[in-house]
């Protein structure tokens, strides 16, 4: 079975989605359970048909697959969707989380019609980025999204949420309008907005290292990436739960995916020429951001700094420029994305109950919550990257292809995963064992079935992704080979016109 | 033959010829009839606008006409303009309708003054010439200056009115002196003479003179940083339907009108007119970035806002390539709509005491009007230029067309203010969104419904049905180059 217009249908569903909420009428229970549903169900079948994209991808070419292009803004300027190995998988990521997330906010109360509209544009949002293959269209999809998630923190947030929605809105915005320029200037200097016509096309070596900047910009915000990974700790703490899922699963995903779409292959000679300002940051943010985890009081702050070293592992993986590295950088995207997810869902969950996220309040839980404390310390391992569970693949992955390129960056990049036992370790002493002698827990609750059954998945696919890893890998093979061959024959071109131009 | 001549002009110059035999009737009907004059004038006045609207669409063969030996000429450009301009007044004229009343300063030279000023702001969209151009100006200008002050009894009107006449002359004198400096030097009075006398013996010291000049005054009417010092007070000052009205028409008819002098008679001074552009939209933005923020009272945000934009859209006018001519069409365009979709908000901001104006009032509106609230959010993200919406597409051009011209470093100013005028945009959003909720406002008018559902379905829908737009514009540039 095919569906025609696939990606077209997966973008825009969820935004229907919203439009039947928009129109349910009144706020009694019956409305309640009605947008509930409402969502449920669009992101069930959303996700239920972004499987037909993984099943009738064709995983032995590196060619853009699914693709569609309609006229849009005239000029050069078109509606053009596709999804190749690189992109394939965050589509699938971002429909599979979207179900879990409608569930885990099943208790929400507050203006909840609102709050579901805002998920399922986000959803829309998110989903075109991965498949947009139109610079313009990218940008739009890329900023569109923070409109939804300015109100999602601002709205449903925590006590600082005016000033970690500000902070978010402003530090990203301020990033991307300098990707805008650069975007504009591509724009005219190759005649084109298509994503698959620009990497063909080799911009002049003088202006690759300004548009490389200008990318950096706006990816390193999302990323985030040392030092402008401020806004990051204060949104995730501020956010409510599922807000905090949605920023750590997939929109920090969509800076390291800008690297991989755009500042890799199209500027080839300035990535070759900043990868190692790269390896610095990504080394800083993995030491760093480790050790700020290590003192953090409240347990979103201690996942949001580590969300920062395991991106670190990320770019680092990236710009190896190596294909374990680049293979080993996506795996780890996808499976951070997963665990930090599952992560901030665990913080949910005693969250709604305590209605605290302060490590001090809790301790000793396994008593009273074994399912609970088994859930979160899978989610610890895979979180330091034990092997076993998928955190270890990526990690390692990257690891090797670093060490390829430069064996002190490896050297000091793994010490972030000792550091990341550290805390993690330490954050599951704190909350899970111990006396349980807080009067406030002795009452508490184990996980409900709603519960379970939002982290069963995340569970099967932690580990078996971790024992199993072939079928990512598979698909990333041959656009990670693809794109390290490109890679590698314009920067040969490049180099043989230096010499040229020497002689 | 001088009788057909004089038949030609005529029909090239129905539109403003029926708008002005309308004004005039409506002038009559409204002394004439005592009874609920203010009712049947404005009435009147949607009809007029909608008739002149419908003739410049029937009147649009595709071809530039000219009458008066070329100095008012009526192009794609024009037709464009003046289309935009007439749905800037029409509304002006439907919103005002119930707020006047509520008011009670209905008078029924309110929709007459409108349809004066929009026949003075047609004349100068197809001014060529530098005597039509004067004309044109001065008559929207003196029934700008009385609406102002329509409010007579409340001194704040008064002392808007007033200060807005005191500037306004003062910038028409300097745009008067610009153009006998032109005419002194050049020796010509239409546009095209100009251009080719220039382009011939080239521009001595004289003529730049007169070329600052002129820029001078329409960098007031446009209201460009450093000629915006009346902008704010006006803006809060003059009744709120008249303030609506000042930040769309005459905006539209002033850039309509600066970028026809810049591109027409003096094409061959670019690299003149393009520095002093470029500072006044780098002045522009950044003070409209800056001062917005501290403002309270939403028309005085407005205003700065709007100063802010005519920076942007002046980006545009300084790449002075096709692209940034058709980018400042768009623009204006898209500006219009958002505009009057926010001031159609404020309108409706009517709580038991009357009407209200600052920021705090907007607290919690999402609690107790969603469907205003989000409009109103709307079109604030929409003006600090964020994707999907429409305001983001006006930048995308703007910014498009001076990275084309190589004008990298204006852009870039021009991305980082916008970043800083995002705030004071999300501020308002914050207000309405994150704050506990203030009093309730009286249920809005229906038109005032009508015209927000309009602006919000422009600005939100826009990605859709971008293209015509855009390529009507592009055309409109193309045909005044």
């Amino acid at each position: 079975m095919t569906v025609p217009h696939l990606l077209s249908v997966l973008v825009f569903l969820p935004l229907v989605g919203a439009m039947f909420i928009l129109a349910v009428r009144g706020s009694d229970e019956t409305a309640e359970r009605a947008t509930r549903h409402v969502a449920l169900w669009t992101t069930v079948i959303t996700f239920v048909l972004s499987l037909f994209v993984w099943m009738h991808f064709d995983s032995s070419t590196a060619d853009f697959q699914f693709e569609e292009k309609a006229r849009w803004l005239g000029g050069a300027i078109d509606y053009h969707l596709g999804v190749d190995g690189i992109s394939m998988l965050f589509v699938i990521l971002t429909t599979f989380l979207m179900p879990g997330c409608i569930l885990a906010s099943w208790t929400v109360k507050h203006r909840l019609k609102e709050y579901m509209i805002a998920f399922l544009v986000l959803e829309t949002l998110m989903i075109g980025v991965f498949c947009s293959l139109d610079l313009v269209l990218f940008y739009l999809f890329f900023e569109g999204g923070l409109i939804p998630m300015f109100l999602i923190i601002g709205v449903w947030g925590g006590q600082r949420r005016v000033y970690a929605s500000f902070k978010f809105f402003l530090y990203t915005l301020l990033g991307s309008v300098l990707m805008l320029l650069a975007i504009l200037f591509m724009y005219w200097q190759a005649g084109t907005a298509d994503i698959v016509a620009l990497l063909g096309y080799a911009f002049p070596r003088e202006v690759q290292p300004w548009l490389w900047l200008a990318f950096l910009a706006s990816f390193a915000v999302k990323v985030p990436m040392w030092p402008v990974h401020t806004w990051l700790p204060d949104a995730h703490v501020e956010a409510p739960t599922v807000g905090s899922v949605i920023l750590a699963a997939i929109l920090l995903k969509m800076g390291a995916y800008g690297f991989i779409r755009f500042s890799i292959p199209m500027f080839p000679a300035a990535s070759e020429m900043f990868a190692p300002l790269i390896f610095i940051l990504s080394v800083v943010a993995i030491i760093y951001a480790s050790l700020v985890a290590l003192m953090q009081q409240d347990m979103k702050k201690v996942i949001a700094y580590s969300s920062v070293a395991h991106m670190g592992f990320v770019t680092m993986g990236l710009f190896t420029l190596t294909v374990q590295g680049v293979e080993g950088g996506l795996f780890q995207m996808i499976s951070h994305g997963i665990v930090s997810g599952a992560l901030f869902l665990c913080v949910g969950v005693v969250y709604d109950r305590m209605h605290t996220r302060e490590i001090a309040a809790y301790g000793g839980l396994v008593n009273r919550m074994p399912v609970y404390a088994f859930t979160f310390m899978l989610f610890t391992m895979a979180n330091i990257g034990l092997p076993g569970t998928s955190g270890f693949v990526g990690e390692f992955l990257t690891l090797m292809g670093a060490f390829q390129v430069n064996s002190w960056v490896a050297l000091f990049a793994t010490t972030g995963i000792v550091f990341s036992a550290c805390y993690g370790l330490w954050l599951y002493r704190r909350i899970i064992f111990g006396v349980l002698e807080k009067e406030s827990l002795k009452s508490i609750a184990d996980m409900s079935w709603r519960e379970a059954g939002m982290f069963a998945p995340l569970i099967v696919l932690t580990v078996f992704f971790g024992l199993y890893p072939a079928p990512l890998l598979n698909v990333f093979a041959i656009s990670a080979d693809n794109l390290i061959h490109h890679y590698q024959a314009s920067l040969g071109v490049f180099h043989a016109a230096q010499v040229a131009a020497v002689n | 033959m001088p009788q057909s001549f004089l038949v030609a002009d005529a029909v090239t110059l129905l539109p403003e010829l029926i708008l002005a035999v309308g004004a005039m009737a409506m002038l009559m009907v409204g002394v004439f009839r005592v009874n609920a004059a203010f009712k049947t004038t404005s009435s009147m006045a949607i009809g007029l606008f909608t008739l002149v609207a419908i003739l410049v669409i029937l009147l649009d063969d595709g071809k530039t006409l000219t009458a008066f030996n070329g100095n008012f000429v009526v192009d794609y450009f024009a037709r464009f303009m003046k289309l935009l301009t007439i749905v800037a007044s029409v509304t002006s004229v439907f919103i005002s309708r119930h707020y006047l009343s509520a008011e009670q300063i209905d008078r029924f030279e309110y929709p007459v003054l409108i349809a004066l000023s929009t026949l003075g702001m047609m004349v100068m969209i197809s001014a060529n010439g530098l005597m039509v151009l004067y004309l044109g100006l001065e008559m929207q200008s003196l029934a700008l200056y009385v609406l102002a002050a329509i409010d007579r009894d409340r001194p704040r009107a008064a002392e808007a009115g007033l200060k807005y006449f005191v500037l306004g002359a003062l910038a028409s004198g300097l745009l008067l002196y610009g153009c006998s400096l032109v005419y002194g030097f050049t020796g010509a009075m239409t546009f095209e003479a100009i251009a080719k006398i220039i382009a011939s013996d080239g521009s001595g010291i004289g003529l730049l003179f007169g070329l600052c000049f002129i820029m001078a005054g329409l960098a007031f009417k446009v209201s460009a940083a450093p000629f915006h010092m009346w902008t704010p007070d006006v803006y809060e000052g003059a009744p709120t339907p008249v303030t609506a009205f000042f930040a769309a028409a005459p905006k539209v008819a002033a850039m309509a009108l600066f970028v026809r002098v810049m591109v027409g008679p003096f094409a061959a001074n670019m690299a003149d007119w393009r520095q002093i552009l470029v500072f006044l939209s780098i002045a522009s933005m950044v003070l409209g970035a800056f001062a917005a923020i501290g403002q309270s009272n939403i028309k005085r945000l407005m205003a700065y806002s709007s100063i802010g934009h005519m920076g942007y859209a002046l980006i545009g006018l300084a790449a002075a390539n096709e692209q940034g001519i058709s980018a400042v069409v768009l623009y204006m365009t898209i500006y219009v709509f958002m505009t009057l979709g926010v001031f159609g908000c404020i309108l409706a901001m009517r709580g038991r005491d009357g009407m209200v104006e600052t920021i705090s009032d907007l607290s919690g509106l999402a609690r107790t009007n969603a469907a205003m609230a989000f409009t109103l959010a709307m079109l604030m993200f929409s003006l600090a230029g964020i994707p999907v919406l429409a305001g983001f597409f006006a930048k995308l051009y703007i910014f498009s067309a001076a990275i084309r011209a190589n004008l990298a470093t204006l852009a870039i100013i021009g991305v980082l203010a916008s970043v800083v005028s995002a705030y004071y945009y999300l501020r308002i959003v914050k207000v309405m969104y994150f704050d506990d909720p203030a009093e309730a406002f009286e249920p809005m008018a229906g038109e005032l419904k009508l015209v927000i559902a309009v602006s919000g379905v422009f600005v939100m829908g826009f990605a859709v049905f971008a293209r015509p737009v855009i390529e009507a514009a592009q055309t409109a540039a193309a045909s005044l180059l």
